[in-house]
């Protein structure tokens, strides 16, 4: 077990440290994401780690509904990246029922967390 | 394996509610209830198959409970479709010679049972997800949710459209005796009703009851022995292609459109043979999805489909003739429920439910999200 850590451990201390990184796969140049042992692609053990540009594109949203006591309604969606990978997110700065399926959206690190705002 | 193995008895215990009752007790409730109708007792059962969300090991717990030491023990875990994925094993088993009889069954208090929310708590604890549970989706629906959105993005597929799959299976309740729901319902209703995850309101959304349900199979040469018409396993196909909603490939195709193609194969059907349809409706966005990836509709023809009754009674195509996850019965896993109403309609003693002459059933299991696909088809005597 060459690296310190696996790709989970490794992905979260970036994050936690305000870098958003997903890995690349050496032998079919195809993104990743979730972060993995084996490219789920082709099956090589050779991901590297990049910084992907932040672009994304809503692929479905809703809105979760919750009693404002218990903090309100909010977004969840899928957003998929510029590197061709998905990821569940959500989208903030605009009312949870504005996101739409479509929408361009730009990626942040908020509090250890990847979240987007419209683009 | 077409046409090898039939089940031989059937059984339900609990459904609706059952305060004071266990798991595993509601579960061997319908065991023996099942046993009762194949006309055979737990001294019999030589394979214990069984899957649960909470018990540990449970194939050796339902077998202790039961006093039966099995020569053959499953307890493959794929949510709800585990007990159609069940059929797959059990009947490489019997066809290998491993038993003779096998029992499969299910019973959840997931109702009125206490410590939900902490055992939530504590499975989150084991099975983190931190790319999902962070943004905290309301599970399950909130991954049906994102289906359902996404399908009325790509196909224009209305509300009204899911709803009118909510009010069929209400329709359908309301002939069952037995089923938990079964006060009238309108698309309005449905409409009006509390959003809990857009597009998707609780009426969009499943029942939470307690409840059991039990099957015993056999091979096909032994089904001549038992008091009960056998339902003979024509095909059946399993198939997933992910586990969380984030890394569903395409959010409006499921795995069913492989499990249903390897299903047909084996049985040598097509959707055109069906007569009657069972399909796991955990959410309204399931029947629809499924009736176009099982072939009975184009991809995206699903909403128009199901307007104007076409699966309700009296429609031309009978779909979740129980009522359904939505209006029957839906302890936590319904998959067991599937068979039983499937087999029930085999034999025609479905009551004022009845399919005329129903002689092909298909029954269809999801797990997860959307993940777990697995189609069962049977027949009668005359389809062998």
């Amino acid at each position: 077990m060459s690296p310190p850590c696996g790709p989970e451990k490794r992905y979260l201390d970036a994050l936690a440290a305000g870098r958003f990184e997903i890995q690349k796969c050496a032998a079919c140049a195809k993104h990743v994401f979730y972060p993995r042992v084996l490219c789920p692609h082709c099956g090589c053990g050779e991901l590297a780690w990049v910084a992907p540009n932040g672009h994304g594109t809503v692929y479905s949203t809703t809105v979760v509904r919750r009693k404002p006591a218990d903090g309100g309604d909010y977004n969840v969606c899928l957003v998929d990246l510029a590197e061709g990978v998905r990821m569940m997110s959500r989208v903030v700065s605009v009312p949870p029922g504005d996101v739409k399926i479509g929408m361009a959206v730009q990626a942040r690190v908020a509090e250890g967390l990847v979240e987007f705002t419209p683009a | 394996m077409r046409g090898s193995v039939a089940i031989a008895g059937v059984g339900l215990a609990g459904c609706g509610e059952a305060p004071g009752w266990t798991e595993m007790e509601i579960a061997a409730a319908a065991a023996k209830n099942a046993l009762d109708d194949a006309g055979l007792t737990a001294r019999e059962v030589d394979g214990v198959v069984v899957a649960s969300t909470n018990i540990f090991m449970s194939g050796l717990a339902l077998a202790e409970h039961l006093g039966v030491q099995p020569a053959f023990t499953e307890s493959t875990m794929v949510g709800g479709s585990s007990f159609v994925g069940h059929l797959i094993p059990a009947a490489l088993a019997l066809n290998a010679g491993l038993c003779g009889t096998v029992l499969v069954a299910y019973g959840s208090n997931q109702r009125t049972g206490t410590g939900r929310a902490d055992a939530g708590r504590h499975k989150m604890a084991l099975d983190p997800q931190p790319f999902e549970h962070p943004y905290k989706p309301f599970n399950p629906p909130t991954s049906y949710a994102l289906a359902a959105a996404r399908h009325m993005h790509q196909y224009g597929t209305r509300r009204e459209q899911l709803a009118a799959i909510a009010v069929a299976a209400r329709q359908w309740a309301q002939l069952n005796p037995e089923a938990f729901s079964r006060q009238p319902l309108t698309i309005e209703d449905v409409l009006k009703s509390r959003m809990i995850s857009d597009p998707l309101t609780v009426r969009d959304c499943c029942l939470v009851t307690d409840g059991g349900g039990a099957y015993v199979l056999t091979r096909a040469e032994r089904a001549k022995d038992f008091p009960q018409p056998p339902a003979f396993l024509l095909g059946v196909g399993a198939a997933h292609w992910h586990r969380q909603i984030s890394s569903m490939p395409d959010l409006t195709v499921t795995a069913a459109t492989e499990s249903g193609r390897r299903a047909y194969e084996m049985a040598g059907l097509g959707p055109e043979d069906v007569d009657v349809l069972e399909l796991y409706d955990a959410f309204t966005i399931n029947t629809l999805l499924f009736l176009e990836d099982l072939g009975f509709c184009e991809k995206g023809e699903g909403g128009g489909f199901v307007a104007g009754g076409r699966i309700a009674p009296g429609g031309a195509l009978p779909v979740n003739t129980n009522g359904g996850g939505l209006s029957c019965v839906h302890p936590g896993m319904y998959g067991i429920f599937l068979i039983v109403e499937a087999v029930r309609q085999l034999r025609g003693e479905a009551g004022a439910r009845q399919v005329k002459n129903a002689a092909v059933a298909l029954a269809h299991g999801n797990g997860g999200v959307l993940s777990s696909q697995i189609t069962a088809l049977f027949g009668t005597r005359d389809t062998l």
